[in-house]
This record gives C-alpha cells, sequence and structure tokens, in this order.
C-alpha cells in the first residue's frame, strides 16, 4: 500500500510540476510584448547566442568533416563519391545540424540560464523584483525566452553552413571529389523548403522545449546550492531527452512515409 | 542598459545568421526550384513506374521542369497514374508530347524524361489536368533480363 | 494614532508545520517597529505576507484598511510601489551596475528622463553614503556597502513604507552603526514607516517605537522599548539577556540521555 501512495504522490507532484511550467509560460508570453523588453532580450540573445557561437561553429566544422571522411569511404566502393554532397548537406541540414546544435545548446545556454535563475532566486533577486512591483516572469523569463527562440534557428544555420563547408574541406581539397560535382548535386538534390526549412523549423520547436525547461527549472528550483546544481543536472538530462524524442516525432511528421 | 559591444556583437551574430542562410539558400538548395513557384499539374499514366518516387524530377532534355507529386493506381483499370507539377513558366507544351520513365546512370535515381511534341497550327497546348496520352514505361531488369533469355532460347 | 499595517488573527503553515498561530499585530504611520524573537521563527516570512508575497491560511493583513490577501495582482502590484523591502542579502542585481540597480526601480516606474534619474540616483547614494561607489559592479562591494546600496535602491521611489529584513545580520561593528543611522535618519526626515525584522536586541532597541517579540508561533511580548525591558515574561528575559538556557531550552528536543546511550525505557 505504501508503494502505491508513493506513485500516486509522484504522480500529483509531476502534474503540479507540469501546471506550474505552464503557468509560468503564460505569464511570459502574455507579458511578452513590451519595448522595455527589447534591450534586454539583445543582451540575452548575447549571452545565449554569441557566447554560443565558438561550440557550434567548431562542432559544426568538425561533423561536416567526419561526414565527409565516412561518406566518402563508404560511397567510393561503389564509385558514387559524386553524392558525398548531397550526403553531407541532407543529413547534416536536415538531423545533425538542428539535433546537435539543440544538445550543445542546452549544454551551454540551458545549463547557464537554470543556473542564472536559480541564483538570482537563491539570492533573492526574485523576490526583490516582485517587491518592487515589477513581474519577474516580465523582466527575466520572458527575454529568455525570446532570446532563445529567436537565437537557436540561426545558431542552426550557421552550424548547417558551417558544416557542409567542412565537407568541401575534407571532401573536395583533402579526397579530391571534384568541387563542381560536390555542389551541383547537392544543389539539385537539396530543397529550401523540404530540407532546410524543416530543419530550421525543427530548431525552433527544441528552442521552445530547451528553453522553456531551463527557465522553468531555475525558476522552480530550491535555492540552495543543492538545490541548483540539481536543477542544472536536470535541465541538461531533461531537455536532451526532450530533443531526441521530440525530433523522432518532428521528423515522422516532416518525412514521414504516408 | 545594454552596452555598445553586446548590440554591435549581436549584429555581428544575426549578420552571420543571414550570411549562412544566403549560402544554404544560393549554394546548397536548388535554385528557384519548382515546387516553390506556381505550377499546374499534369497526369500521365504508365503500365510500370519501376523505382518512380514521389518528388523525383521531371526533366526536359536534362532541364528540371517539375516534380512528381503523388503516385496512385487506377482503381478501375489498374495502371499507375502520376500526378506531374510542372512549373507555369513552362505552360506551352503541345498535347503530342510523350513522358518516359529513365533512369539516370547505371544506378541512379529514376525521373521523367519530358520530350515536347511537335506543333501544328490544330493542336492544343497541354493545360492544367490533362492527360499526357503518349507514355513510355520505366525499363525493369528483370523483364529484359528475361526477354533476352527467352529470346536466345528460342534460337 | 493611525495604523500603516494591521495583522488581525493571522494563521500561517507551511505545509503541516504551523509558523504563525493567530497572531494579531499593529504597525503605527510614521513609526520605527522592530519585530524581534530567535532565528528559524519566520520573521522574513511575515515580511513576505505584509509584502503580499505569500498568502496567509487564515486572518487578514490591512494596508491603509485594504486587505492585502484580497487584492488582484494589479493591485498588489500598484500598492507595492508605495513600500519596500530591503532584503538580508542586499538582492542587488550582480549584472548590472550600483548606479543601474538604483536607477532600476525609477526606470521600471516613471518616465523621468536620463537626466533626472542621475540626479536622484546620486542623491540617494549621498544619503547612504555611497555616491563614490556608484560605478562599481555589486561583486565588488563589501557586505555592508551591499546593504547600504540595497537600501538606496529601497528609497528610490521614496517609499512610505521600508521592511528590512535582518539589517544587521553579519556586519561588523561599524557597518552596523551606520546602518543603524541610516535607518533612524531615513525615518525621522522621510517620515517613513518602518518594520524592522531582527535578532540583534541592542542595535534596534535604540531606534524602535514599538517592539514586539515572536516566539513560538506567538507574539510574546509588545510594547515600547522600556516596557520590554520591564517585562516580567521569562521568555522575554531569556531573548534580551541572551542566555544560553532558559524557557528556549539549549537542547534541541531529543531522547533522554539513559534512553540515547543505555537503550533504557
Amino acid at each position: 500500500m505504501d508503494w502505491l501512495a508513493k506513485l500516486g504522490q509522484a504522480t500529483i507532484d509531476r502534474f503540479a510540476a507540469i501546471g506550474r511550467a505552464t503557468g509560468m509560460l503564460m505569464g511570459a508570453i502574455i507579458a511578452a510584448p513590451q519595448v522595455k523588453n527589447i534591450p534586454l532580450t539583445i543582451k540575452q540573445i548575447y549571452v545565449v547566442g554569441v557566447q554560443s557561437l565558438s561550440i557550434i561553429v567548431v562542432s559544426g566544422l568538425f561533423i561536416g568533416m567526419v561526414m565527409a571522411l565516412q561518406g566518402y569511404t563508404i560511397l567510393v566502393d561503389y564509385g558514387a563519391e559524386g553524392s558525398l554532397g548531397p550526403m553531407v548537406a541532407l543529413s547534416i541540414l536536415r538531423e545533425l545540424g538542428p539535433v546537435v546544435t539543440a544538445l550543445l545548446f542546452a549544454g551551454r545556454a540551458g545549463s547557464a540560464l537554470t543556473a542564472e535563475i536559480g541564483l538570482m532566486k537563491a539570492t533573492e533577486q526574485l523576490s526583490s523584483l516582485e517587491m518592487m512591483a515589477v513581474d519577474p516572469l516580465r523582466r527575466v523569463v520572458a527575454p529568455r525566452l525570446w532570446a532563445g527562440l529567436i537565437s537557436m534557428p540561426m545558431l542552426t544555420m550557421i552550424f548547417s553552413a558551417v558544416g557542409i563547408l567542412g565537407g568541401h574541406l575534407v571532401g573536395v581539397e583533402w579526397l579530391g571529389v571534384d568541387v563542381g560535382s560536390y555542389w551541383s548535386i547537392m544543389q539539385s538534390t537539396v530543397e529550401w523548403n523540404e530540407d532546410v526549412m524543416n530543419g530550421v523549423i525543427k530548431s525552433v520547436f527544441f528552442a521552445f522545449v530547451i528553453t522553456w525547461i531551463a527557465i522553468f527549472k531555475g525558476y522552480d528550483s530550491t535555492p540552495t546550492s543543492e538545490g541548483i546544481s540539481a536543477a542544472t543536472t536536470q535541465t541538461v538530462v531533461y531537455s536532451s531527452l526532450a530533443v531526441l524524442g521530440l525530433d523522432f516525432v518532428l521528423t515522422a511528421i516532416m518525412f514521414g512515409i504516408e | 542598459m545594454t552596452s555598445r559591444k553586446v548590440e554591435v556583437l549581436v549584429g555581428l551574430f544575426v549578420a552571420l545568421a543571414i550570411a549562412a542562410s544566403l549560402m544554404l539558400a544560393l549554394n546548397v538548395a536548388s535554385q528557384g526550384s519548382v515546387g516553390q513557384g506556381d505550377t499546374y499539374t499534369l497526369y500521365a499514366k504508365f503500365d510500370n513506374i519501376g523505382g518512380l518516387k514521389e518528388r523525383s524530377s521531371v526533366k526536359v532534355g536534362g532541364v528540371v521542369i517539375g516534380r512528381v507529386e503523388k503516385i496512385k493506381l487506377d482503381p478501375k483499370d489498374f495502371t499507375p497514374v502520376v500526378t506531374l507539377s510542372i512549373s507555369t513558366t513552362y505552360d506551352q507544351f503541345p498535347e503530342t508530347s510523350s513522358a518516359s520513365i529513365l533512369t539516370s546512370g547505371l544506378l541512379g535515381e529514376q525521373y521523367v524524361g519530358f520530350q515536347p511534341g511537335f506543333t501544328i497550327d490544330d493542336i492544343e497546348n497541354l493545360a492544367d489536368g490533362d492527360y499526357i496520352a503518349d507514355t513510355k514505361s520505366a525499363l525493369v531488369l528483370e523483364d529484359l533480363i528475361g526477354q533476352f533469355l527467352f529470346s536466345k532460347g528460342s534460337d | 494614532m493611525k495604523n500603516l499595517i494591521d495583522i488581525d488573527s493571522l494563521t500561517f503553515k507551511r505545509g503541516n508545520r504551523v509558523i504563525y498561530d493567530n497572531i494579531s499585530l499593529h504597525i503605527p504611520e510614521g513609526k520605527t517597529t522592530a519585530i524581534m524573537g530567535p532565528s528559524g521563527i519566520g520573521k522574513t516570512t511575515l515580511l513576505k505576507l505584509i509584502g503580499g508575497q505569500l498568502r496567509p491560511n487564515s486572518g487578514d493583513i490591512k494596508f491603509r484598511g485594504e486587505s492585502i490577501p484580497g487584492m488582484t495582482r494589479k493591485r498588489l502590484f500598484h500598492v507595492r510601489r508605495q513600500m519596500s523591502m530591503l532584503f538580508q542579502s542586499g538582492a542587488l542585481f550582480t549584472d548590472i551596475s550600483v548606479f543601474d540597480n538604483i536607477a532600476y526601480p525609477l526606470r521600471e516606474h516613471s518616465n523621468l528622463s536620463e537626466d533626472l534619474i542621475k540626479t536622484i540616483v546620486l542623491l540617494k547614494l549621498q544619503a547612504v553614503g555611497l555616491r563614490g561607489a556608484v560605478n562599481l559592479m555589486p561583486s565588488e562591494l563589501s557586505g555592508g556597502m551591499a546593504r547600504r546600496a540595497a537600501l538606496a535602491r529601497a528609497i528610490a521611489l521614496d517609499p512610505e513604507l521600508i521592511l528590512y529584513d535582518e539589517p544587521f545580520a553579519g556586519q561588523d561593528p561599524i557597518s552596523m552603526g551606520v546602518l543603524v543611522k541610516l535607518i533612524k535618519e531615513l525615518n525621522n526626515a522621510l517620515n517613513l514607516t518602518s518594520v524592522v525584522v531582527t535578532h540583534d536586541v541592542n542595535e534596534v532597541m535604540s531606534i524602535a517605537d514599538h517592539v514586539y517579540i515572536l516566539a513560538e508561533k506567538k507574539i510574546i511580548g509588545s510594547g515600547t522599548p522600556e516596557q520590554i525591558k520591564q517585562s516580567d515574561s521569562a521568555l522575554v528575559q531569556q531573548f534580551l539577556r541572551g542566555e544560553a538556557d532558559g524557557p528556549v531550552p539549549f537542547h534541541y528536543p531529543a531522547k533522554s540521555l539513559e534512553q540515547e546511550f543505555l537503550g533504557v525505557n
């Protein structure tokens, strides 16, 4: 009987947390369109976007290079190394770009967001805003949410572009695939709507989920050092799992066979 | 509140993202690709479509003019009906045009090769929703081998 | 004498733990009221109740006769502009400078020009003696300076009520003296109502007009500092003199020694 009660308690806790998270989201989104928030959002784009740029560029470059190397060794056996371009481009645009960017974003920016908001709570900064008659959802949560939603698709674009250049570097410059066939076959295969935009749409969904989880975990954390460190870990774990799960669902909807 | 440096760096970030999307648009994705602009629909019946798939290209002399929109089986006579969406830029094909399913290279993907027919005064152009009368089915390797063996055997 | 805040038969629970059991207290306008009591009895909670951040389980809290728990969020935000709170940690925003911290409530709630804001900020900093630290970041301030800067921020909008949460905790004697002087001067100069929550008996006795002592979920003593000093309650006397043992036991409730070590019942 005891475990049954515990199961019930855990379920109730989960649902209560989902309810609080939704409430927070609503508060932040309704509070969003304000002129005073624009400089704050720009600052947050700097924090979550610009500061994630180096890790995104370096990872994109290496992933593109590895894709080209792996792809070449397989394709060359069939004499089809001309298809290296579309292979690299499609796998990066459709999958690796959005997903790897999201995972890196969760690790780099998501954890930082949770820790920052958790610490603001622990040092009474959120309470202090409340007492100044300033809604923390409006001034703290909303700019971060928008910054995440704006930055992630841009980071994904940059990741994909750099990855394809990395593929060019290894495939064309090093392994000697014909430069014309790398780019022209890629161009004839890749479609803007189907491949590029779907990747970007995926990244918008990922951004939303990661930023939401990260901000909520910080906002809802126990204001102690253990509480914040646990919340930070949970952010990375939950948002990574959510990204991978959501990726399957989105892929099934976008590219799924009817 | 936002310092100058932050503003400049965010500006650079946005510029970089725009550059990346331009590169994706111009160098990576197909330019002026069919499916974006206005299209009109043509139908073609084939006896056998081989490995043709939705989104396969429709080409005239190697130039892509459209895509395969849908592949269905006609429920009455059990022949595959292929729906082609063709860019409205190319809407002057005469009714005598023919479509055949071809393969690019030995192992390459299959596409619909479109052959514009001759134009005489009383022949109209293909319009939206028309069927292409003259079609050639895909070559199926097994059939070819079978025919080859059969003709060998009858020698 | 008019009361700015009236607390009527307030009960507050955290989970199943009762923090306040049916307490009533009144905070007169323009005076300094001290609320004292041992650590861990939720004095900060009381301030959060007054600020409307927490809701009581029963009873009422009135600000100028208007019930705080009964307000809409919008009305509450409006009322909060007339009060401000000095947090124990100072709660300065760590990502912006001292100047921006103090300008923050002004920029949020007024449409003053930047020039005017600059003048006000410098005046407020002058009042707490930190005009020289205007361009420092909060991390560069000492604990006492951070609290003074936070005080400057708390008075930026000229509130009518300031809630001080443990203003003297963890301060060296000099900064403590500075803070006592500031609270007293602000109260006199601006005709503010102050509520000081603390357990530093001597400091607060010197500035308070009225004192409440909270312990064991109840108010165990109230009156002017003189009346409190003469109180015949053993608990109040133990608290004032800082005795280790008395009605508040030295030992956390535990089994008897015999039981613990010998297993004797």
